[in-house]
């Protein structure tokens, strides 16, 4: 089973991503955003960074990068396909998940371990955990402010597609917090006709060893490899 | 009448004779836009040059020492690491998101010239205090725009430091260095070779941005006028910059690439004549194959031009086909500007004539050097005569209140949390403690990481404070458990045209000397930045230190600041005087007293601290340097950091307050045996509670202390973080 990490020009998270994911046994691969073919893949990743240097809306230009034809088909198909930070940025753009994500709420870039609480474990980020679960992991991003209308929050909420929200060391969803001022504290997000889109701002990647303060992303990516082991 | 040429591009009537004397004739204006810029303080060292010999350069690891494009050490294992440090401090007091910004993206290319992947970056910064408003302007653009490069380029900041006062309103200091891993058969020169060898310009198009900015803005006093000089500061690309260092990697990795240097300061002319030079070469440059922003520019201003983002590779002709091709994918413009020749002339045409040809080694070689003279600064007797006086009696709740809220002394989230410090999944010990800890994937070393500077002592007693800032950095980067094993400098000064400020310069470069040869570091690279003055004031003297230290192996869990637990005890090595107040946290901000002289550093002690810092480091989940604020601040940080209080033994004040350097806490298991017999060791107390307890001497509540410590900048801001 492979897993492609894609890879834009302005992209700086695929090592990461193609390391941590190789820690829990994967095979992956780094597959440049001009070379089409995903076929053989059982899932792919869309990693953080600044694809195409983000200087206009972040994710605006990668949704017409070639390799983007292909995730929406692995995603139709029905096969996980994963967005963190500027990745999910790029699904939203490309309208393979809900919403949008704009500058944070104090207008600085943030970089520091978060806490979030699993909502529900019927996504391929988080299967192998449980519901209120609390996991400690970095959050980097500058445009991590998730935004939709109401009615498309409260369709996430009634299909059961947020799948982690900001909270407390203890898991108490508050408004203190809330880092960055997304709605209703989301942090990750599910899509696509099977739910098999995923979007997440903190990076599970960098919480895969307790020597660099937190392995609390595993249970995250093992997640998602497990979804891609039975992808159709 | 207007001034002739060479004064209005900064060169000297006698500098001007020097160019004409070389040439045998008057020069072009595209020859004298080139002498002018690399004859410039800022390229060529002149008045720091005939003393740079000082220092202590050599050591069997060094593949790489000062005068390259970075320092290179060897650190086994076929892994080297290049490291560099460099200012940006007057774009950055011109416009401080784009001066800080570019000041990133220039050293970057500095460590992928030579080869490496650029992973981490540094910060040393130095305003004026943040109650006024511009200081508050500059201090948090330079911020932004560190994180605004630094984050879309792909580069951690792993710390840094940062200081406030006075001296620095008019003339903020803006220090960066950067740190790149490579396998040791990836180094590559800068040398030219292979006559017929094509020399390819890669990246950013040439514009007018940032002309003259190495000789008018870097190597120049400031006055009112000086916003004037915007239109010299560059702009910064990131995105461009990434593509560049990703495109650079691979033309290294399929072994393409014969040379290469990067643009920075004196642009094409800097990077072709360095290129040649190095190789004992020449180079024919054709201006009309660059790739200009504005058509109409004149020879002398695309030769000069500082537009960022660019590097100039030589080529084996028969592999032009395929760089352009790895440029292509990489989304970045190549243009083949010249071939190299064998005469050692750099000859540059222009719309079919030559309107440059001029001895390439004479730009670098040839430049003038000064030996200025130097003075004592007349009041110095008097102000290290006027040491503090203290006080009988202090409560130390009281002051240490005071202390944590001093912007210098207190937590610097606000600033680390706006930049991506854990990008490649490096960094073990991150910013916020003492040294910042990097391990080496694949191996089981660790790279430690301090940038250290002291202002205040360095104006008190120039000699001593370097000195002291060596043995802090050593110290920061083996309570991580690194061993020193290089050093790079940044010696920020004033108008060296002043004795005393040539005083400060030698002085200064005698402590950093006579530090490093006792410590056995190498010095393997440096900046000099001269005129940092405004308004006929110099800035402090501040030489800043970048250390770096080598674990190998690097301890299972390295010591971190968060890791006291209730029950465990607190120790202190080294030496207490109880008299070290001079330039201390205590005296600036307690008694608001800024004179007197500091002490010496002692080499042995120094030494044998550092080495018992980086054994301990396999041991004990704490350990701190005590520097600012001496212990009292040192264990504030601790009992913050990991949310218990502390009790500890007190009877003398002074002992809590004094800044006695060669000094760390310790806190472990009771039982621990330190093993420290040539050292000074004192049990001082014990880990536990919900206050900082000193005896008798005073309290405070740590709720309160962490409150004070985390908010002293967000509030000073504005922020609402």
């Amino acid at each position: 089973m492979r897993i492609a990490v894609a890879l834009f020009p302005g992209t700086n998270c695929e090592h990461d991503v193609e390391y941590a994911l190789g820690l829990l046994g994967a095979d992956v691969e780094i597959v440049w955003h001009r070379e089409g073919d995903l076929s053989d893949f059982a899932g792919v990743v869309l990693p953080g960074g600044f694809a195409h240097g983000d200087y206009l809306r972040t994710g605006a230009i990668a949704r017409f990068s070639p390799i983007m034809d292909e995730v929406a088909r692995l995603a139709k198909e029905g096969r996980p396909v994963l967005g963190i930070c500027n990745g999910f940025q790029i699904l939203c753009e490309a309208d393979l998940l809900p919403g949008a994500l704009i500058a944070n709420r104090d207008l600085d870039f943030i970089c520091k371990p978060v806490h979030v609480r699993v909502e529900t474990t019927d996504s391929v980020l988080t299967r192998r955990a449980e519901v209120g679960m609390v996991l400690r992991i970095p959050l980097n991003s500058y445009e991590g402010n998730f935004v939709a209308d109401e009615a498309t929050l409260d369709a996430l909420e009634a299909r059961g597609r947020v799948v982690l929200r900001y909270c407390d060391p203890d898991g108490n969803v508050t408004d203190e917090a809330n880092p960055n001022g997304s709605a209703r504290n989301i942090a990750a997000i599910a899509g696509g006709v099977h739910g098999n889109v995923v979007g997440i701002m903190p990076h599970p990647e960098r919480a895969v060893e307790e020597i660099l303060g937190s392995a609390d992303g595993r249970v995250l990516l093992e997640s998602f490899l497990e979804a891609a082991e039975e992808a159709p | 009448m207007t001034e002739p040429l060479h004064r209005r591009l900064g060169m000297t009537d006698d500098e001007y004779r020097r160019v004409v004397e070389l040439l045998g004739r008057e020069p072009e204006a595209a020859e004298l836009a080139m002498y002018s810029v690399m004859w410039s303080e800022h390229c060529s060292y002149k008045s720091s040059r005939p003393w740079l010999g000082r220092l202590p350069t050599e050591a069997p690891w060094v593949v790489l020492g000062p005068g390259e494009n970075a320092g290179v050490v060897d650190i086994g294992d076929g892994w080297l690491v290049a490291l560099r440090i460099e200012s940006h401090n007057h774009p950055s007091f011109v416009e401080p998101y784009q001066g800080a910004a570019t000041g990133v993206g220039g050293i970057l290319r500095d460590i992928f010239t030579v080869g490496a992947r650029p992973v981490a970056l540094w910060d040393a910064l130095r305003f004026g205090p943040l109650d006024e408003p511009r200081n508050r302007y500059l201090f948090s653009g330079v911020v932004r725009g560190i994180a605004g490069y630094g984050n879309a380029v792909g580069v951690p900041t792993l710390g840094g430091e940062v200081e406030f006062h006075d001296r620095f309103s008019k003339n903020p200091l803006v220090n960066v260095m950067a740190l790149g891993l490579l396998q040791r058969d990836r180094l590559v020169t800068r040398a030219a070779a292979g006559a017929g060898n094509v020399a390819i310009l890669l990246g950013a198009a040439t514009g007018r941005d940032g002309i003259g900015g190495a000789s008018i803005l870097a190597s120049a006093s400031f006055d009112e006028a000086s916003a004037e000089k915007r239109p010299s500061v560059q702009i910064g690309d990131p995105f461009e910059e990434k593509k560049l260092i990703e495109a650079c990697l691979e033309l290294y990795d399929r072994g393409l690439v014969v040379a290469i240097q990067d643009l920075g300061a004196a642009g094409i002319s800097c990077a072709a004549s360095e290129c040649a030079a190095a190789g004992g070469m020449g180079m024919v440059v054709e201006l009309d194959a660059v790739h200009l922003r504005e058509p109409d520019m004149t020879p002398a201003e695309v030769l000069m031009s500082e537009s960022q983002e660019r590097m100039l590779a030589i080529v084996a002709p028969e592999d032009v086909d395929e760089v352009l091709a790895v440029a292509d994918k990489w989304e970045i413009d190549a243009r083949r500007i010249g071939v190299v020749t064998t005469d050692r002339d750099l000859v540059v045409r222009h719309r079919g004539e030559e309107v440059a040809r001029i001895p390439a080694a004479s730009l670098s070689e040839d430049a003038p050097a000064y030996r200025r003279p130097r003075r004592r600064p007349a009041d110095l007797d008097e102000i290290q005569d006027d040491g503090p006086v203290l006080p009988d009696a202090v409560d130390v709740g009281e002051a240490l209140r005071l202390l944590l809220d001093d912007p210098a002394l207190a937590s610097k989230a606000w600033i680390y949390e706006q930049y991506d410090h854990m990008l490649y999944l490096g960094t073990v010990v991150g910013p916020g403690n003492d040294g910042s800890l990097l391990r080496v994937e694949g191996t089981r070393k660790g790279l430690a990481v301090s940038t250290d500077g002291d202002a205040l002592r360095c104006f008190l007693d120039p000699r001593r404070g370097a000195a002291r800032i060596v043995h802090e950095a050593a110290l920061n980067v083996a309570v991580t458990g690194a061993r020193p094993l290089a050093v790079v400098d940044n010696l920020n000064f004033g108008n060296p045209e002043k004795p005393e400020v040539m005083w400060q310069f030698v002085e200064t470069l005698e402590g950093l000397a006579a530090a490093c040869e006792e410590l056995g570091v190498p010095v393997v690279g440096g900046n000099v930045s001269f005129y940092n003055e405004t308004d006929g004031v110099d800035i402090y003297p501040t030489p800043v230190v970048g250390m770096l230290g080598l674990c190998d192996p690097m301890p299972e869990l390295p010591p971190r600041l968060d890791r006291a637990r209730p029950g465990m005890a607190i120790w202190l090595v080294g030496p207490e005087r109880g008299d070290d107040f001079a330039g201390s946290a205590f005296a600036r901000v307690v008694l608001d007293h800024r004179r007197g002289r500091p002490r010496d550093v002692d080499g042995d002690v120094g030494r044998r601290a550092v080495s018992h810092a980086a054994r301990l480091a396999h041991l004990a989940p704490v350990l701190h340097d005590c520097s600012a604020g001496g212990v009292a601040v040192a264990l504030a940080e601790i009992c913050i950091l990991s949310g218990v209080g502390a009790d500890v033994v007190a009877d003398d004040w002074r002992l809590l307050f004094d800044e006695a350097p060669h000094r760390f806490l310790v806190v472990a298991d009771p039982d621990l045996d330190l093993e420290v017999d040539d050292l000074p060791t004192r049990r001082l107390g014990t880990v536990g509670g919900d206050r900082l307890v000193f005896g008798d001497l005073g309290s405070l509540d740590l709720a309160e202390a962490a409150t004070r410590w985390r908010a002293a900048i967000p509030r000073r801001v504005g922020s609402a973080r």
